[in-house]
């Protein structure tokens, strides 16, 4: 049974990855582009040296990060859209931290608190979007991207005015960090070993949380049957709180390292999209927090190495953003298989269905 | 058998990369620059002015061989840095690397102490003058003050409401320097050709807040310039990357209102815009390229700070002049000789527009009667003049 289903999964990762590959030479073809080439050249500009490697890996961190916060909401069944301006307020509140920390004797200190700000800044707002959620019943999608754009709106009114560079009127951002107040990163290896450290702890923090502890229990038995789960003594509006807290948290970090470790200031692109693209990886990764990291992994390497396509191959550099657009359709393609075949499945057998489904039965 | 086929595959290989290495021992080593665009490299602009100039290089200077990236810019590439970008192109084997916005200050600094074998030049910057560059870094821009007189001199010749707009990017010293280089233009037109009362005229400041639009962060430049075309503005000087201001001043024509529109950065602007178009204000970077890279490779770099001129014998010229203006369709006949008038005076000194007295915005003083502006103290232009309405900085 267990080998079986494991043998399921990886078939339909394969599948996945497939008809993401599909659509993607479809539409490499239709920009009358070399499909082989481009991916050689995606290939060879992600993993191809030790320095694009490192950049890969830097995509990689505040994006594995996300889909961490993300399995927590996807647990219970929340539709967190709003983790990209959960990102967002983690670094505006990592930028007040270091404008206030500029010129300190201990940058380190300093840099510690800017991460714990920012998990304190997209916990706070994920809690927001909660809120409205069990006390107001709005849709957690609706409150999600209401606030992006209220963070988005934050962050230009804070670049354009509060911390405006001197006689500097632009939407290019805040005036740089000093150096000290960067995220470390170790010189000849380009990498940031606190941030892969976060990284880790979070996947295994994330991993532990949702399969042994309480939390975890709880919050599947919700995002399964929440009526039921209520009968069982459970409080729904407590364990969405829980979880949106968690998913903030964890954005709110990768906004912090998008801050430090990044582009060390503040703008309005701070959260790259990360976000939204972290919401594809857990879907992709079938909410799986082993795969998740990998799945991340492979649309950091898109991500980085894409830019080949323009400099190679003088692709039109739009092409890597149709690119990504056809992998949310192909994997939105499958996820739309994938609940067919486990309808169907449970047209046959429908105790089966209210065990994968959980959702009520009318008897 | 086996061993057979090895041997037979390992000749083939062999024969098959002769050729290859052939061709790579004959032919010399190209000198690879990378150009780092942040608009896209045919946006009739800006970053279609580089992108020419890199294609003047690669033509006038045998062996060189250019690669770009375009849109480098954070809303258009998210997540990409620009060291992450140098890096890209080093390892294509660029040895000397062109950034082309005042946005890229920063990150090409650190990618310059990154890579110090490799030469960097960043438009528009002023690092070599602060002592914040690094051996290896050049800063190199134009003299567009003097295209830009040129622009507000043709506005002020041809509005019939005394009013002209001016489609600002963000702020900063460049952008008050270059808005306050068209005022000065057109308020010459205006009071010593026209001899008109200075007091008449309006010249209107709008800043978008970035080189171009990006949806939901700035300002839509299309509708700032349909609003100066709604409220009595009747020319439009564009000062952003793109060519919204032109284009929409071609909309307004069709419905049959009397507009007229300057483009900014690229020799071609005007195109496409011929009822409208009063001339372009133009940037012509083939030059400029073309000095820095001879330096590097012959060896003879230097970190310096260019900030070259339009050549006055000929403002045109594609081999001399960094800087120049062409005169659009739409320019009337006898406001052209004008223009070529004040061009001729420009050039021979007989008239400075960056002569005092001058106030800045608020009353305090910029030039002191009969001073004569330096280049500092033209580069680092602290506000507006009065007279201009618009921001001088963010509130």
């Amino acid at each position: 049974m267990k080998s079986s289903n494991i043998i399921k999964k990886i078939r339909e990762i394969l599948l996945t990855l497939l008809a993401v590959f599909a659509f993607t030479t479809v539409i490499l073809l239709l920009a009358g582009a070399p499909p082989l080439k481009a991916y050689y050249h995606i290939f060879k500009g992600s993993l191809g040296s030790w320095i694009k490697l490192s950049y890969v890996i830097k995509a990689w961190i505040p994006l594995t990060l996300c889909a961490c916060g993300l399995l927590y909401t996807f647990r219970i069944n929340l539709w967190n859209i709003g983790v990209e301006g959960q990102m967002m307020m983690g670094a505006v509140v990592t930028t007040a931290v270091l404008r206030l920390g500029i010129d300190t004797q201990v940058p380190n200190l300093v840099l510690w608190l800017s991460f714990i700000g920012g998990i304190v800044g997209g916990a706070a707002w994920a809690l927001l979007a909660g809120y409205l959620k069990t006390r107001g019943g709005v849709n957690e999608i609706f409150a999600g991207l209401g606030l992006n754009f209220v963070a988005q709106g934050i962050i230009l009114w804070l670049i354009f005015g509060l911390w405006k560079r001197p006689g500097v009127a632009s939407m290019s951002g805040t005036e740089i960090f000093p150096p000290e107040l960067w995220l470390f990163y170790a010189p000849g290896l380009r990498i940031s070993p606190a941030g892969l450290a976060i990284v880790i702890i979070a996947v295994i923090i994330t991993a532990a949380m949702l399969r042994y502890t309480r939390i975890g229990l709880n919050l599947k038995a919700i995002g399964a049957n929440r009526d039921a789960a209520y009968l069982f003594g459970l409080r729904p509006g407590k364990y969405m709180l829980i979880a949106m807290i968690f998913a903030g948290g964890f954005a709110g970090i990768a906004g912090s390292m998008q801050v430090t470790g990044v582009y060390h200031r503040l703008l309005p692109a701070i959260s790259s999209n990360y976000g939204y693209l972290a919401l594809l990886v857990v879907m992709l990764a079938n909410y799986n927090v082993w795969l998740a990291p990998a799945v991340a992994f492979f649309f950091a390497c898109l991500n980085v190495g894409s830019i080949q396509l323009p400099m190679k191959l003088q692709l039109d550099s739009s092409l890597s953003g149709v690119i990504q657009g056809a992998l949310v359709l192909a994997i939105l393609a499958i996820h739309a298989w994938r609940t067919r075949v486990k309808f169907r499945a449970a047209e046959e057998a429908p105790t089966k269905m209210q065990q994968a489904n959980g959702s009520r039965v009318e008897s | 058998m086996f061993r057979k086929l090895i041997l037979i595959i390992t000749i083939i290989c062999f024969f098959a990369s002769l050729p290859a290495a052939i061709t790579f021992a004959a032919k010399e080593k190209p000198f690879i620059f990378g150009l780092l665009l942040v608009g896209p490299y045919n946006d009739r602009g800006w970053s279609q002015a580089h992108f020419d100039g890199g294609k003047y290089v690669e033509k006038n200077v045998p062996g060189t061989q250019m690669v770009y990236i375009d849109k480098v810019n954070p809303a258009d590439r998210p997540g990409v840095t620009i060291p992450q970008l140098v890096d890209d192109m080093v390892a294509e084997g660029a040895r000397l690397i062109i950034a082309n916005s005042d946005d890229m200050k920063d990150g090409t600094r650190e990618a310059a102490l990154q890579h110090p074998d490799i030469h960097f030049i960043h438009i528009s910057g002023d690092d070599v003058i602060t002592g914040k560059a690094p051996k290896n870094l050049a800063n190199l821009m134009g003299r567009m003050e003097y295209a830009k007189m040129m622009a507000g001199f043709a506005a002020a010749m041809t509005t019939q409401t005394g009013k002209i707009g001016y489609l600002g990017p963000l702020i900063n010293e460049e952008t008050r320097r270059l808005a306050v280089s068209c005022y000065l233009g057109a308020k010459y037109a205006w009071v010593n050709v026209l001899k008109k009362n200075p007091a008449d005229l309006k010249f209107q400041v709008t800043w978008i807040g970035f080189w171009f639009n990006i949806p939901g962060v700035t300002l839509d430049p299309t509708q700032v310039a349909q609003n100066f075309f709604n409220t009595g503005y009747d020319v439009v000087i564009s000062g952003i990357d793109t060519t919204e201001a032109v284009v929409v001043a071609g909309q307004k024509h069709r419905e049959g209102k009397k507009v007229w529109s300057i483009p900014y950065d690229y020799i071609g602007a005007c195109e496409g815009a011929s009822d409208v178009c009063l001339g372009v204000p133009y940037f012509n970077w083939g030059p400029g390229y073309v000095r820095l890279i001879k330096a590097s490779m012959a060896g003879s770099w230097k970190s310096e700070w260019l900030w070259l001129g339009p050549d006055w014998n000929d403002i045109n010229s594609e081999k001399t002049s960094t800087v120049g203006f062409v005169a659009g369709p739409a320019l009337a006949d006898e406001t052209w000789l004008k223009i070529d008038a004040f061009i001729k005076d420009l050039g021979s000194g007989k008239v400075n527009l960056f002569k005092g007295p001058m106030k800045y915005q608020d009353g305090r003083s910029f030039l002191r009667p009969g001073e004569v502006a330096s280049d500092k103290k033209l580069w680092y232009m602290k506000q507006l003049l009065q007279g201009m309405d618009g921001q001088s900085s963010a509130k």
